[in-house]
């Protein structure tokens, strides 16, 4: 995986940026939309693939997402903020204050019952949004930014703001990440999924590296959850329910743990195969999707991602 | 390869993908003078609110279509297609959530260069759409969903529901009970935990209490949705011995629920009151006691007028699907008949009109379906209200029958214009 | 205190019907460490081979009492059919992968039998509502209880008391419990592993359908029924341990007296009562009742 010392990553996931950016005006409009959405959900399989990395594996990062939508959505109506940047802030911010709370807790576990406990943290705050009529109970409300860093959505280039915003996040994010996980630090990851007790022996707080890597894979969860908010212009509590924190889990399966490209790729694929088999198989879509599934897990085992790796291998 | 060739080649192959997608999907229309008119249509095809709704509605959607374009219907609406243009429908599952949903509607819009959307039936979904048909300027037609927040929380231009919404089955319900069983005193609840369940318990309980003040309520159940298990649901309904039993269940949660509680003899102690009873009474025939108080969300199914409109609807549907069209189809069909008294009103006889002349004609619009006379009265225009209709469970050699079917008028169960639905039931449901 | 009395029947009936769906759940993990999606849709199968033969019988004009024989039958003919099937088409190219994408081919899985029950058996309910009140019902105090409820329970002691006693008093029992400890030791000793999982999955998905089954006289057999007995089955096996058997049976007890109290007395948190009680649990035993602390390797 991370053997010997790869290259920097940041002046490719630059570059990704600027390709990212600069083909806007010439995708037709939909798939601007969908690259949005996959970047949001793309972020959120980014913090499980830290999680991953340390060894565990979470069924409740719908809990983080939702508190980033639900966060930037209040904080567009309640606190009458007005701009994206800052509404994405504050998803992050809240998710990330969330997972220092809970870190406390869930630090302590492992496997699947680090994977049920997170499950469970998520459905009680499902229960509360359902139970809260003041917020839209299951129905969820609506979302509007007036503008992106200052332009107005109503602009012709404001109008494209949360793609923008979304690729910068995801940016910073990622390439932040890829340091990260080169660090002294961020190297102890792959240590404590081997053997915690080594790490330990080391003199390392296994503890504390883990809650440090659940607050941040929570504060990338929670700007994926605003910036959904953003895009789709509504928050409602499917977004913190089980369903919705499996297909994470499935994108950062699916994709790989290889890369901190990969969830993103891994999040595209995935909705333009859902959206594909939406319209041309409305009534058997669920086949598609998982026949889809089950044939990278088969013939793909290290995920999506490793069609690249393989490909320079070869090279 | 080098790093950087690499990850310019994957964005490039990605970039690709997606052009190619959009080459596919706009593939060019033929350059035929009229294009037929394309609709996309929405509504739930798996999942637990497919068999009930959604397949129910897309069934309604290809007969009167296809009907339409065969120019088959009874007047007024004879006129093939729309004043002419063939119609083209393609239909997309309503699964997934408003995020999803979102997604969809775009690509429907965008993608799939629709003329217009009919669709939703989850209140989610609608609330979540109807900004978007705004942002993308198309016109969309809500045909199902239930909930008052639309149009009383927002203005729009190119969102239209054909439907009344919510708050008129629970009122009417409401005054049905108070009018057909005047001793009632003991009330009790069962409704989903979720927006749909708790709107329509606050609307019921709260018309009671306006109706019948010294009213009293013994539980409010609210299971998840989907929950299927009720057998502590139906202990705690019956030890409060109830006179009635208000449920807006749907669907598979209805059908256990009445398959749980009849052996169990709670019918038999309470009254129950189904909002959208109607939906599973033809499966359930047997099982229905004599006495429950169905809805059907309108003048819709059984309640239906007894005019050729409707003739012919139950008809067609049932002739190809044996088995009689529910309120959900109903309100498709009325759906799709609006969109088409709007268009030939807009055409007025001249060239295809565009949508800002569909749109004009459509506001404020009155027309005929097969539920009756609909009118576009509330929302600015953008609301269509009927009346409501409510009957009782009457069972004739096993086949279900209704007697003391009461009508109201759709003043009487819904608020004023500019008015909101829970503010107008607080105080008194006075005009 | 009628009430009481009430809360606890409504309860253990709870717990029934989800020991049933739990157990097998928990069997299969236990052994093959496969935390199974594709349950739900097997108890959705089995609802449905239930409700269609059962229905076949019951049209037939047979004598209505054949018609448990018929949902017996259904749940044996799905387990029979569609263990094998899974197994040996798809779960044995998976051995030896990570559990969670173990979990994620079974969720594959789940959305294909989705699907497959949609092309199947249209989205149409389905009903076969005459088991359920054909032996009367009995009162307790105030309310009444169809003597139909008592066969739930009968079947979920039975399914609990053959599993205990398979498990432990027979050869083939003592060879899983081998293989749960160790999967390739016992594969060393010349035990048939293969065989083994594929008992145990046919077993586990035999559970499934008899909890589909004997549920298809109580509901409308419809798509989409399978999705919320999943995160309920896995909510009691967690609470109780992971691949416990008595785990399963505590832990069905507690969320079904839970629930049915809370339904009681206070039917605002029932929405999230049960994952309250497995995050109470998990926060004082974070294994799970039953689970013993796993030795930390070095």
């Amino acid at each position: 995986m991370s053997a010997g010392a790869p290259p920097r990553l940041w002046p490719r996931l630059g570059l990704a940026l600027l390709v990212t950016l600069a083909v806007v005006p010439f995708l037709p409009k939909w798939a601007a939309f969908l690259v949005t959405l996959a970047l949001a959900k793309g972020l959120v399989a980014l913090g499980l693939l830290l999680l991953m990395r340390t060894g565990l594996v979470s069924f409740g990062q719908g809990l983080y997402y939702g508190i980033g939508a639900y966060a930037a959505g209040m904080g567009a109506s309640a606190l009458e903020l007005g701009d994206a940047v800052p509404l994405v802030l504050l998803g992050a911010t809240a998710a990330g204050l969330v997972a220092l709370l809970l870190g406390l807790l869930l630090a302590r576990y492992r496997t699947i019952f680090f994977a049920m406990l997170s499950l469970a943290f998520s459905m009680i705050f499902y229960g509360l949004l359902v139970k809260t009529s003041a917020l839209g109970s299951t129905d969820g409300f609506n979302v509007a930014a007036r503008s992106t860093f200052g332009l107005p959505t109503t602009s012709p280039v404001g109008r494209f703001g949360v793609y923008g915003l979304g690729a910068l996040v995801v940016f910073v994010g990622a390439a932040s990440l890829d340091r990260y996980l080169r660090s002294h630090l961020g190297r102890l990851a792959p240590a404590i999924r081997d053997n915690e007790l080594r790490v330990e022996y080391m003199g390392a707080s296994v503890r504390n590296v883990v809650h440090l890597h659940l607050v941040l894979a929570a504060v990338l969860a929670g700007a994926g959850g605003a910036l959904t908010a953003l895009a789709v212009g509504h928050v409602d509590p499917e977004t913190t329910y089980w369903t919705t924190s499996g297909e994470f889990v499935f994108v950062a399966i699916l994709s790989g743990t290889g890369s901190v490209a990969a969830p993103f790729v891994g999040a595209l694929l995935l909705e333009l195969l859902r959206s594909f088999a939406y319209e041309h198989a409305p009534n058997t879509w669920q086949l598609v999707v998982g026949a889809s599934m089950l044939a990278v897990i088969l013939f793909l085992p290290e995920g999506l991602w490793s069609v690249f790796r393989r490909r320079r291998r070869a090279a | 390869m080098r790093p950087w060739s690499r990850s310019l080649a994957a964005t490039a192959v990605l970039s690709t993908l997606l052009l190619a997608g959009a080459a596919v999907a706009q593939a060019p229309a033929p350059a035929a003078e009229v294009k037929p008119f394309k609709i996309g249509v929405v509504t739930f095809l798996s999942g637990g609110a497919a068999g009930p709704f959604g397949v129910p509605a897309r069934n309604a959607a290809e007969v009167v279509v296809e009907a339409l374009n065969g120019g088959k219907l009874p007047a007024p609406h004879a006129a093939k297609g729309l004043g002419g243009r063939a119609i083209e429908v393609v239909f997309i599952d309503e699964a997934g959530g408003p995020t999803t949903q979102v997604a969809e509607y775009r690509n429907l819009v965008q993608r799939q260069n629709v003329d217009a959307v009919i669709g939703y039936i989850s209140s989610g979904d609608c609330l979540a759409v109807a900004p978007v048909a705004e942002e993308l300027k198309k016109l969309t037609l809500l045909f199902d969903c239930g909930t008052p927040r639309i149009f009383e929380e927002g203005t729009y231009r190119y969102v239209f529901r054909t439907a009344p919404h919510a708050t008129l089955d629970n009122v009417a319900a409401a005054l049905y009970v108070t009018e057909t069983m005047p001793k009632t005193r003991k009330v009790a609840g069962i409704n989903q935990n979720y927006a749909w369940g708790q709107d329509s318990w606050t609307d019921f309980e709260a018309s009671m209490k306006v109706l019948r003040p010294d009213v009293q309520i013994t539980t409010s159940q609210m299971p998840k949705l989907g929950a299927g298990q009720y057998g502590a649901e139906i202990s705690a309904l019956m030890s409060g011995s109830p006179d009635i039993v208000h449920s807006s269940f749907w669907g598979g949660d209805l059908d256990a629920f009445v398959l749980q509680a009849a052996p169990r003899g709670l019918f038999k102690k309470s009254v129950a009151v189904f909002t959208a009873g109607e939906t599973a009474m033809y499966k359930l025939a047997g099982q229905i006691p004599d006495g429950t108080i169905i809805g059907a969300r309108g003048a819709n199914g059984v309640y239906a007028p007894d005019n050729a409109l409707n003739g012919w609807f139950r008809t067609a549907y049932t002739d190809r699907y044996s088995l009689p069209p529910v309120y959900p189809s109903y309100r498709m069909a009325q759906a799709i008949l609006g969109l088409k008294a709007a268009y030939e009103k807009a055409q007025a006889g001249g060239a295809a009109p565009d949508q800002d002349k569909i749109i004009a004609a459509l506001e404020g619009l009155t027309f005929e379906s097969p539920s009756g006379t609909v009118k576009m009265a509330l929302g600015k225009g953008h609301q269509a209200v009927s009346e409501a209709v409510y009957g009782t469970v009457k069972n004739v050699k096993g086949k279900i029958t209704f007697v003391n079917v009461k009508r109201y008028p759709a003043e009487k169960v819904l608020p004023p214009e500019g008015v909101k639905s829970a503010d107008w039931i607080k105080s008194s449901l006075k005009k | 205190m009628g009430d009481l009395l009430a809360v606890t029947v409504d309860g253990v009936l709870y717990a029934s019907w989800l020991f049933i769906i739990a157990a097998g759940l928990t069997l299969i993990y236990g052994v093959m460490r496969i935390l199974n999606m594709a349950h739900g849709s097997l108890y959705a199968l089995g609802a449905y081979a239930a409700a269609s033969l059962a229905g076949a019988w019951l049209r037939g004009g047979h004598a209505p009492m054949g018609s448990y024989a018929m949902l017996a039958a259904a749940a044996i003919l799905v387990g029979l059919v569609m263990g094998p099937l899974i197994e040996r088409g798809l779960l044995r190219f998976c051995y030896g992968k990570d559990e969670v994408v173990l979990v994620l081919v079974t969720y594959a899985l789940f959305l294909m039998l989705e699907d497959a029950v949609k092309l199947v058996w249209g989205v149409e309910a389905y009903f076969v509502a005459e088991p359920y009140g054909l032996l009367g019902s009995v009162e307790l105090g105030p309310l009444s209880y169809p003597v139909y409820s008592g066969i739930l329970v009968l079947a979920a002691v039975g399914v609990g008391v053959a599993l205990l006693y398979a498990v432990t008093r027979t050869k083939h029992g003592k060879l899983l419990l081998a293989v749960i400890h160790d999967r390739e030791m016992s594969a060393a000793m010349g035990i048939d592993v293969n065989r083994i999982y594929l008992v145990t999955f046919t077993a586990g998905t035999m559970l499934a359908a008899i909890g589909g089954a004997l549920t298809a006289p109580t509901v409308s057999v419809l798509p989409g029924m399978g999705v919320e007995v999943i995160v309920l089955a896995f909510a009691v096996v967690v609470i109780g341990g992971l691949g416990s058997m008595p785990g399963a049976a505590l832990g069905a007890l507690i969320v079904g007296l839970v629930r049915s109290a809370a339904v009681h007395w206070l039917p605002q948190v029932e929405l999230f009562s049960i994952y309250l009680v497995m995050a109470l649990v998990l926060v004082f035993r974070p294994r799970g009742l039953f689970v013993a602390a796993e030795a930390r390797k070095i």
